[in-house]
């Protein structure tokens, strides 16, 4: 027999501090498989956030520097316009993307910067507690929304992707999941896709990774996976939001 | 069979995650805690066709497949 | 090279790419808006140069903190609200041990505040400024020509001990123009710092971070931090000396106020009052062995800032008692001329009896 399947090579071996069932693990392994493929590891830099990802350095085995919390890509902009042949990536939260990071996130795609933001979105702030995100839910609870989202108070959740595309520095944009085989089968070719714009200097390409929280959604691991197909996709439904990379 | 596969116990987290997606049902829950106090999942080995569906769902990277 | 005039932003900006500075990010605000452009015009069609007008002095900062990794000189500038958003910024680059030059044209506050040149961000420069434990070097000049040459010793000192500098002017500084000599050229080739972020071709993966779950790890951290701090206070501080020989009391000021005391000093000295100054160039770290040689031939000191009194904390740590320390202090980018300042000395003096004194 012949072995089908192993540990991407630029996956460091340190076991994973993520929960079971956690989004994060899924998506460290498909992006290392798609440096693999790409053969980027000697080339990628990566800008991890603050949050449960605080220590993706831990198992990337690339190039990676900490950022302040919302800042990954002004950090990433003033590295790649340094450093124009790294391949920088951004991998960020959606407190860190969508809410502090807002500002610098739509204005490194408005600019265009060729850089390649991997969004995590799993609709609470993780690490500090599960805390209400941009992208919570209506009605769901969180630790700082414990009677549910109140949309009149707490404002709907927050389409930033939908947002990114209609600037025109965004080039490829496209929102997955990785909680099914298809799903995770499409995430990878999304997070291939979206190197691949860096490599070809198209401009800004970013991919939404609708991730399972387990812990802070109080689910066990299966209900979270099921959860992001039964209520987070039909508020941020999946598929290509953009992509003008062929013209 | 034409499929086998090797399942770190000390990595799993015990999600269940792969065994709700394997198509044969070929892998279970065990019932001896892991050194993470967990309860990994276990390869039963009766009827796996080395599709790979657990490695590609598996969060821990605690799957390897073998096919042939 | 021949003189030129030229405003002090722009001096900056000249000073700076004959340095070698390959990144500029900055956001508009006055009284630095010329240094900005300069830049504008004079980076930004650069090979191998960047010039980004970011979207706020937050992101600018954090531009500035992606090109340091990349092993590159870069700089920002801003004036004393966008210097207080870059806080957390400088904190990071301080943390990282990242080198990096931030410009502040500072002005009157605090809130919005003037746009006219004030002295009292000395707190926020000397202090860290940001959260955490640390510190940066801090240059203050106190003429055109003179911020033409510490822009480039500021770089040097970032790359040297990696950590970022500020260069803490006013508005009234950057927006004057003096005659200024540039001399040095831009290097030919511009080298990259070896401990670069550059992709892992040939070595093992690089992390740069500070962040730990151990606290023990922190804390070391930090005393691997003071103890380069230690070594920056014996090799780097600089400050200049005005007629102090014999002085009976010295005025102690930095930046414009210096230039403004000075005047007022030669009037003194016109009038028979024998009066001095002293000069703080880097104000981190702050020349204490100097003062204390000067508290060994005269016991009165002048302060005077244009502020309520931040470098006054200084002296009087410096002179650990030892003196009899005034202070003088105009603010919100009021600017006081040399006789007002001589009226100030010559008051105390009298009062002080310093006229009789042998």
């Amino acid at each position: 027999m012949k072995k089908i399947y192993t540990r991407p090579k630029s996956l460091k071996t340190a076991a994973f501090h993520y929960c079971p069932g956690c989004g994060h693990s899924v998506v460290h392994r498909l992006t290392t498989e798609v440096i693999d493929e790409m053969d980027l590891q000697e080339r990628a830099i990566g800008i991890p956030p603050p949050g449960c990802s605080v220590f993706a350095y831990n198992y990337f085995d690339v190039d990676m520097a900490e950022s302040a919390h919302g800042r990954g890509a002004a950090v990433a902009t003033g590295l790649k316009r340094a450093f124009p042949e790294g391949i920088v990536f951004t991998y960020q939260g959606d407190g860190d993307l969508a809410a502090i990071g807002t500002a610098e996130t739509i204005h490194a795609a408005n600019r265009g910067e060729n850089i390649t933001a991997i969004f995590i979105n799993n609709a609470v702030y993780g690490m500090t507690g599960g805390q209400m995100a941009p992208t919570t839910i209506a009605d769901q609870k969180t630790t700082t929304t414990p009677y549910g989202r109140d949309v009149k108070i707490e404002g709907y959740p927050l389409r930033i992707s939908e947002m990114l595309a209609l600037t025109r520095g965004a080039v490829y944009i496209e929102r997955v999941a990785v909680n099914s085989p298809a799903n995770i089968r499409k995430a990878k070719k999304a997070i291939h896709k979206a190197f691949q714009v860096q490599l070809d200097k198209l401009g800004f390409a970013l991919v939404e990774v609708l991730s399972p929280c387990p812990t802070n959604w109080k689910m066990t691991p299966l209900e979270s996976w099921q959860w992001v197909d039964n209520i987070m996709a039909k508020e941020f439904p999946l598929g290509v939001i953009k992509d003008v990379t062929e013209k | 069979m034409k499929g086998y596969i090797e399942i770190d116990r000390e990595r799993c987290k015990g999600c269940e995650i792969c065994i709700f997606f394997c198509p044969n049902k070929d892998i279970a829950l065990s019932d001896e805690l892991n050194a993470g106090g967990y309860l990994p999942a276990h390869f039963k080995n009766s009827d796996c066709s080395g599709c790979g569906v657990c490695a590609l769902v598996c969060p821990e990277v605690a799957i390897e497949v073998y096919r042939g | 090279m021949a003189k030129v005039l030229m405003d002090g932003n722009s001096a900056i900006g000249e000073a700076a790419i004959r340095a070698g500075v390959r990144c500029y990010f900055g956001y508009p605000i006055t009284p630095q808006n010329e240094l900005t452009e300069y830049m504008a015009a004079n980076l930004s069609r650069r090979e191998d140069c960047s010039f980004v007008q970011a979207e706020s002095e937050v992101s600018a900062i954090n531009m500035v903190y992606g090109a340091s990794l990349a092993g590159v000189r870069a700089m920002t500038s801003s004036s004393s609200p966008g210097i207080s958003l870059k806080q957390e910024g400088i904190s990071y680059l301080a943390a990282c041990e990242l080198p990096a030059v931030i410009v502040n044209m500072s002005r009157g506050g605090p809130g919005l505040g003037s746009i006219a040149a004030a002295q009292s961000d000395y707190f926020q420069a000397t202090r860290g400024g940001g959260h955490g434990d640390y510190r940066t070097i801090v240059l203050a000049p106190a003429s055109v020509q003179e911020l033409a040459d510490l822009t480039q010793k500021a770089f040097d000192l970032a790359d040297k001990y990696r950590t970022p500098v500020i260069i803490l002017g006013d508005g009234m500084l950057g927006q004057m123009k003096e005659p200024v000599e540039f001399r040095r050229e831009r290097p030919a080739v511009i080298p990259v710092r070896s401990d670069a972020l550059r992709g892992a071709k040939g070595r093992p993966s690089r992390i740069v971070k500070t962040f730990t779950s151990n606290p023990a790890t922190l804390e070391e951290i930090n005393w691997s931090l003071f103890r380069r701090y230690q070594v920056i206070k014996q090799k780097e501080t600089m400050s200049e000396t005005f007629m102090v020989d014999d002085a009976r009391l010295i005025v102690v000021a930095f930046g414009s106020a210096a230039r403004i005391a000075r005047g007022a000093v030669k009037s003194a000295r016109e009038s028979g009052l024998k009066v001095g100054l002293f000069r703080p160039v880097t104000l981190w770290p702050f020349p204490e062995e100097e003062i204390k040689r000067l508290a060994k031939k005269t016991r009165h000191f002048l302060v005077f800032e244009m502020n309520m009194g931040q470098m006054l904390d200084d002296v009087k740590l410096a002179l650990e008692g030892k003196g009899e320390i005034e202070f003088y202090g105009r603010t919100g980018g009021v600017i006081p001329t040399p006789s007002e300042v001589f009226r100030v000395i010559s008051r105390y003096y009298y009062q002080s009896g310093l006229k009789k004194a042998k």
